[in-house]
């Protein structure tokens, strides 16, 4: 079935469309931000960095860098002219730092020079032009933690009575999971350029998931208001939630530069200094306990999380609350006990990244439920099965109950059932088990392994008042069609499905339609693209301005033909009058429309409905509906040497009524690399002394590459439309396909288990580096050497 | 040239000072006045406002500043390769030719078609999201395009790519597009102009270049190179750039006077001999890039194909040296450890004199060699094993990433056998000291014995006292002994008389089988 024909209408939605800028990218004419013109007396500015986890800042030997060759200004935080503040939540994060250092290289001082190689050789000075005393720091998240620094309250969810339900269960277990952050290693890096306006007015191209959070820090640490400041960004080389509120430091130096020296000023990073100055995805580390029956039922569970926050709390609370409603993931969990702690370490802040907690939530209770299969002795498949959300076939159990997460909302749109057994027929999941052991049985170095692990992943800020969305749709008198919303191109093209969207909505070529760049002097008061939502707000609040065109369009024809406005048609740039075989061009009637002086644009606005939250008892509904997921992926495993290739990976996705199949199966490809490469290669190592990131660069942080793309690799999408009334009843995509990823360190942990004695648990950390594949070989093979 | 005049005449013998000259866009490009390390990245974004080449790194390990550059070869034939733009400095461009995604998309319009072949797949297979890094692979896929007129298999594909790197999309779609390609009418960059201009170029003098306070110089000859270094000892000696390039980048270390080797066409030769070895030498000049080495040092041991792949990216194979990865001594170079297992030796030129010292001399300490003041590495001789008696070589690597990567540990692993004893062994190993160095107690283990499993225990014991690795980034000490001791029992698996193993049951990635005749074991 196409997409097309399950709508009963021709037009853009729901066709493999490429990117709105494929031919742009291909050809290098693609502007990113440093691609811009630069404007005559543009400056460079560069950032001299803390070279200590933890001091005091005693001053800085401004004099000492002035007089280097070539530099042309040296702004501290004494230069700030409004707060020295950009905290996106919390206002605990200086833009430049005084008085404290709190972790190695936080930004101290600004550098500006017309070379920007000038200003980064003179901001390397720092080091020597900090006069400084060190402090004890705190670098790891268990050290915070017993120290009881943490940068905000720790937060509990509970549901029933964990102690009872684990108390009286026939089997324990207690489990743990060191679970490594991730850079987001967007490929284009944090960026900012900042051109005074007149009045003491800024504009900033910076690029950020978060336009209007840029406007309210720069205007902040300016000292002017909001309507002075104006934030553009056309399009990002990568987001992947670094670029939500992190880009604001350098949006803030920046403006703060320009304004200081009225000329225009450059912050563009390093790549070295991108890693050293930004946080990336918590590390976590959990402890848990669960209780269960003999069929690997889950009866009561408790965990404890205790991420790595960095120093200021950014995102950490929310990416805390997240972790905490994904713990679930796809299971009834009928008595449960969960703590989280946000460790307040002096490292670098930890930020947002592609499911923002989700996934370090949801893989701790993926852990446990293989454990539970491997005490138990029975296919982790099956274990997760029972535990699933909905009816147990099994018990009869009525499905009620089963239904309601731990935190209060009812999961009343569930199709992992359908969804996990298409998934284990089309990959031969049960044949390829024995065709393993078989393969396993006859190899002595090499150990195969298995996985098939689902996700539920909830679709909502769990903040209420960010579900919401603005755009403008402008048809100019020649009928082509502009679009203006709130939601920013990081590469997910978010562009090219609100056009479809649009050019649906109007009956047009998606050709007619171009969106521009995002703009706060646009729309106003956005929400960050992020937690997968952009297609969701903007798409929806895009198509209620171009229905309100519409909607006047077919007032006027209506008028003019005497005919019903309800029964005009608009498709393929053609109107049809209803009760006449009259079609009219789309061009026309926008002509004649504006010469009638009718209004030919538009603005629209969405708020997602049926949400509520209450950040305290962390009840309520956070989630406007789920998007679903499976995926078994087979590993092979070098036992000698801990390394490992991925054979094969089949994904079964649900993203609704697709809007652009192509781009949909792009978002689920790349989020599952992604996510492999966080669980498999994507280690970050900081000096144990120092706090140094000693992983701060492609050469030394390593992200999967082509060999990595699995070389049996299935990807499709599960039939389903979504049960709330979304956009053309599509799903959410950017962030729950990452999850597929668990598959793959789930079938390298079968692959040590299968190595060791029958019913071992493997204690593998992640990543899954060679190190740690050989760390956890040899504990079960200790373990099989104890036993016999 | 107004700045040219006032840098320090550091060298009143070298000729006078020129503008660096290449051809980029169908015209020769003339560069005077910027600093000669300038890079080539920085040149094309800052000066030539051509920002269609992306910085992701700026040290040569995303690809998004991936270029072709192309030079005439003896017989006159455009040789192109790709490179990383951003760790290539500017004066080494001097009489090539720069290709960027501006030509393959005019070289698309040109023909009548908006996008070039390898531009269209990319869209049609969805091969970008955010776009940045693809400017990159568009170089790649058209290198691998203007080299080959049908799709290569996938993995080697993706070996082509291994320097490129995509955030987004997962890979699989991109690799679509290096298939699909193929499909469109064929179109071939015309080289006729371009050869044209450089064999115009080919007229000029030996670049002596001078920026506001250094000098740079490329001498043609051997003999021009060694009376340089003699004059200029102090000098940094620039190859391949792909280690200095980062000094300049990232540590901002100044590099003084700067002599370059890659335009002496005496040190990229390349040539197979009968001295020495029973089974011949190859002598391999120490200005031959990392590709046309390990390419030439593959092909007469099929078993180094695996590592040869592995071994950084293609761009950096490309600009890289075998002579630049061995003198910069750095202790996990993927080249010494093979090189140690087949006791390789080092031609040492001072003036007109030559010495010869064997690789396992070579090295002193961390990032310290044997090098006197004015010395420099001029090729590398390379004993070829014997079939018989039988000897047998492995090359394995370990990292955390199969391509790209720098090496965990490294090992060159050579045998000879007389029936089952061992008469003769090398280990050379990379990762597990402050130099590549081989491994005397665990070879002690294996001489005179069979090879055995008890022998194979005995060396493995052995191995742990030879070696007191360090934890780092990469790996914990204790991790690399048991992996080295793990690489030794591959070793063994694929090597014992009895029952060996191929590759593919005792490696994840094993060695692909070569259409090569006449393998060992």
């Amino acid at each position: 079935m196409s997409p097309t024909d399950a709508r009963g209408a021709v037009g853009p939605v729901g066709q493999p469309l490429p990117h709105e800028s494929a031919a742009l990218h291909v050809s290098g004419q693609a502007t990113y931000t440093d691609d811009l013109p630069e404007l005559a007396g543009t400056l460079h500015c560069a950032l001299g960095l803390s070279p200590l986890a933890h001091g005091r800042l005693l001053g800085i030997d401004v004099d000492a860098l002035r007089a280097q060759p070539g530099v042309v200004a040296v702004l501290t935080a004494a230069d700030i002219p409004g707060r020295n503040d950009c905290g996106a939540i919390v206002h605990d994060e200086p833009i430049l730092a005084e008085g404290e250092l709190q972790y190695l290289g936080q930004p101290v001082f600004a550098v500006l020079s017309a070379s920007r190689d000038t200003a980064r050789r003179v901001a390397a000075l720092a080091a020597q032009v900090l006069r400084t005393e060190p402090l004890p720091a705190l670098l790891t998240p268990e050290a915070a933690h017993a120290a009881g620094q943490h940068v905000v309250p720790s937060m509990h969810l509970r549901r029933g009575d964990a102690d009872a339900a684990l108390a009286r269960a026939p089997h324990r277990l207690s489990g743990h999971l060191d679970l490594g952050g991730q850079e987001q290693f967007y490929l284009e890096g944090q960026i900012s350029y900042a051109i005074p306006q007149e009045g003491g007015g800024m504009r900033v191209h910076c690029s950020t998931q978060h336009p209007s959070e840029m406007q309210h820090a720069v205007a902040h640490a300016l000292g002017v208001a909001s309507h002075r400041v104006q934030v553009l960004c056309r399009r990002m080389g990568g987001g992947f939630g670094g670029k939500e509120s992190q880009s604001a430091l350098f949006a803030c130096v920046a403006a703060v530069a320009a304004q200081r020296l009225q000329r225009p000023v450059k912050l563009r990073l390093d790549r070295d200094d991108d890693f050293m100055v930004t946080g990336r995805r918590h590390c976590f580390v959990h402890d848990w306990e669960t209780g269960f029956d003999d069929a690997g039922r889950v009866l009561g569970a408790r965990i404890e999380m205790v991420s790595r926050a960095g120093f200021s709390a950014d995102l950490s609370a929310p990416v805390m609350t997240r972790a905490l409603c994904h713990f679930d993931n796809a299971y009834w969990l009928p008595h449960v006990a969960m703590a989280g702690h946000c460790a307040r370490t002096h490292t670098q802040s930890n930020t947002a990244f592609r499911g923002f907690g989700g996934p370090q939530g949801a893989l701790a209770i993926e852990l446990a439920l293989d454990d539970i299969a491997r005490h138990l002795g029975r296919d982790p498949l099956d274990v997760r099965l029972v535990n699933l959300y909905g009816a147990d076939d099994s018990t009869g159990d009525g499905s009620g109950e089963r239904d309601t997460t731990p935190y209060g909302q009812r999961v009343d749109d569930n199709v992992l059932r359908p969804l996990i057994g298409e998934l284990v027929a089309s990959s031969g999941y049960r044949e390829r088990r024995q065709a393993i052991a078989d393969f396993n049985a006859a190899s002595p170095v090499l150990k195969k392994g298995l996985a098939l692990t689902p996700v539920k992943f909830g679709i909502s800020f769990n903040v209420v008042h960010l579900n919401q969305a603005g755009a403008l749709v402008h048809v100019h008198a020649d009928g082509s069609v502009l679009v203006n919303h709130g939601g920013t191109e990081m590469g997910q093209g978010l562009h090219t499905k609100v056009a479809q969207v649009v050019a649906q909505t109007l009956g047009v070529d998606l050709a007619r339609v171009r969106v521009t760049a995002t703009d706060t002097d646009k729309v106003p008061n956005t929400s960050a693209t992020a937690a997968s939502t952009g297609s969701d707000l903007n798409g929806q609040a895009a198509a209620d301005a171009a229905r309100q065109v519409r909607q006047r369009l077919a007032q006027f024809l209506a008028q003019r033909h005497g005919v019903a406005a309800e029964g005009i048609a608009f498709a393929a740039g053609q109107v049809a009058l209803p009760g006449t075989a009259q079609t009219l061009r789309f061009d026309d009637v926008v002509a004649d429309a504006y010469l009638a002086r009718v209004q030919l644009w538009s603005d629209g606005f969405y708020a997602t409905p049926r949400l509520h939250w209450d950040r305290q008892t962390l009840q309520g509904r956070p989630f406007y509906y789920f998007a679903y997921g499976a995926a078994v992926s087979e590993v092979v495993v070098d036992t000698l040497t801990g390394e490992t290739k991925v054979l094969r990976a089949d994904l079964l996705h649900d993203v609704g009524r697709s809007l652009n199949p192509a781009l949909d199966i792009g978002q689920i490809e790349g989020g599952f690399v992604q996510g492999m490469g966080w669980l498999t290669s994507e280690e970050l190592v900081w000096h144990p002394q120092t706090g140094r990131l000693l992983t701060h660069a492609p050469s030394t942080y390593k992200i999967p590459t082509a060999s990595d793309c699995p070389a049996d690799f299935r990807v499709r999408l599960f039939d389903n439309a979504n049960a709330e009334d979304t956009v053309h009843r599509s799903k959410a995509v950017g962030e729950p396909p990452l999850l597929l990823a668990f598959s793959v360190f789930l079938a390298i942990r079968d692959a040590i288990a299968l190595a060791g004695a029958p019913r071992c648990r493997p204690p593998l950390r992640a990543p899954a580096t060679p190190e740690a594949v050989l760390d956890a070989l040899n504990a079960v093979r200790a373990a099989e050497r104890t036993c016999t | 040239m107004s700045l040219a005049s006032q840098a320090p005449d550091t060298d009143p013998g070298a000729p006078p000072c020129r503008p660096i000259r290449f051809v980029h866009r169908g015209q020769v490009q003339e560069v005077a006045g910027l600093p000669p390390t300038t890079t080539v990245l920085q040149w094309l974004r800052e000066h030539a406002r051509c920002s269609g080449t992306k910085e992701g790194c700026a040290e040569g390990d995303c690809g998004a500043c991936t270029v072709v550059v192309g030079a005439l070869d003896a017989q006159g034939v455009l040789q192109r390769h790709t490179v990383n733009a951003c760790i290539q400095l500017l004066p080494m461009l001097d009489g090539k030719a720069l290709f960027t995604v501006e030509d393959v998309t005019a070289q698309g319009v040109a023909q009548g078609v908006a996008l070039h072949p390898c531009q269209q797949a990319l869209v049609d297979c969805h091969g970008s999201q955010c776009g940045f890094c693809t400017p990159g692979f568009v170089m790649s896929l058209w290198q691998v395009y203007e080299r080959h007129a049908t799709p290569l298999p996938r993995i080697e594909l993706a070996e082509a790519l291994a320097g490129n790197l995509c955030r987004c999309t997962g890979y699989r779609p991109i690799l679509d597009a290096g298939e699909r390609m193929h499909d469109a009418p064929r179109q071939t960059l015309d080289t006729a102009p371009t050869v044209a201009l450089l064999q115009g170029l080919a007229a000029q003098p030996p670049l002596h270049h001078a920026g506001p306070s250094q000098h740079f110089h490329a001498p043609r000859t051997l003999a021009e190179l060694a009376a340089l270094r003699l004059a200029l000892p102090e000098a940094t000696l620039l190859a391949g750039a792909t280690d200095i390039g980062l000094w300049v980048t990232k540590q901002f270390r100044p590099l003084g006077d700067i002599v370059h080797l890659g335009r002496v066409a005496e040190l990229q030769a390349i040539t197979r001999t009968s001295d020495g070895s029973p089974d011949g030498t190859l002598l391999i000049g120490a200005g031959a890039s990392l590709e046309a080495a390990w390419q030439a040092l593959s092909m007469a041991m099929p078993e180094l194909r695996e590592l040869w792949k592995r071994f950084a990216s293609p761009p950096v194979r490309h600009a890289g040296t075998l002579g630049g990865n061995l003198a910069n001594g750095s202790p996990i170079g993927d080249s010494a450890p093979v090189l140690l297992a087949l006791d390789a030796r080092l031609l040492l030129r001072r003036g007109a004199r030559l010495r010869e010292l064997p690789l396992s001399a070579f090295y002193l300490g961390h990032m310290r060699n044997a090098l006197e003041a004015g010395e420099f590495l001029q090729a590398i001789r390379v004993p070829l094993p014997a079939p018989a008696p039988r000897e047998v070589l492995r090359a394995y690597k370990v990292s955390k990433r199969r391509d790209s990567d720098i090496a965990t540990l490294c090992a060159g692993l050579w045998l000879r056998l007389e029936g089952e004893t061992i008469t003769a062994a090398r280990l050379g190993w990379g990762g597990m000291a402050a130099t590549a160095c081989r491994a005397p107690q665990a070879e002690a283990a294996l001489v005179g014995q069979p090879w055995n499993e008890a022998t194979l225990r005995r060396a493995q014991a052995a191995l742990a006292l030879d070696f007191h690795p360090i934890d780092d980034l990469r790996a914990s000490a204790a991790y690399r002994r048991q992996a080295a001791a793990g690489l030794l029992e591959r070793f063994w698996l694929e090597t014992r008389a009895q029952q060996p193993l191929p590759p593919e049951q005792v490696q994840v990635w094993p060695a692909r089988p070569s259409a090569a005749p006449g393998g060992p074991p």
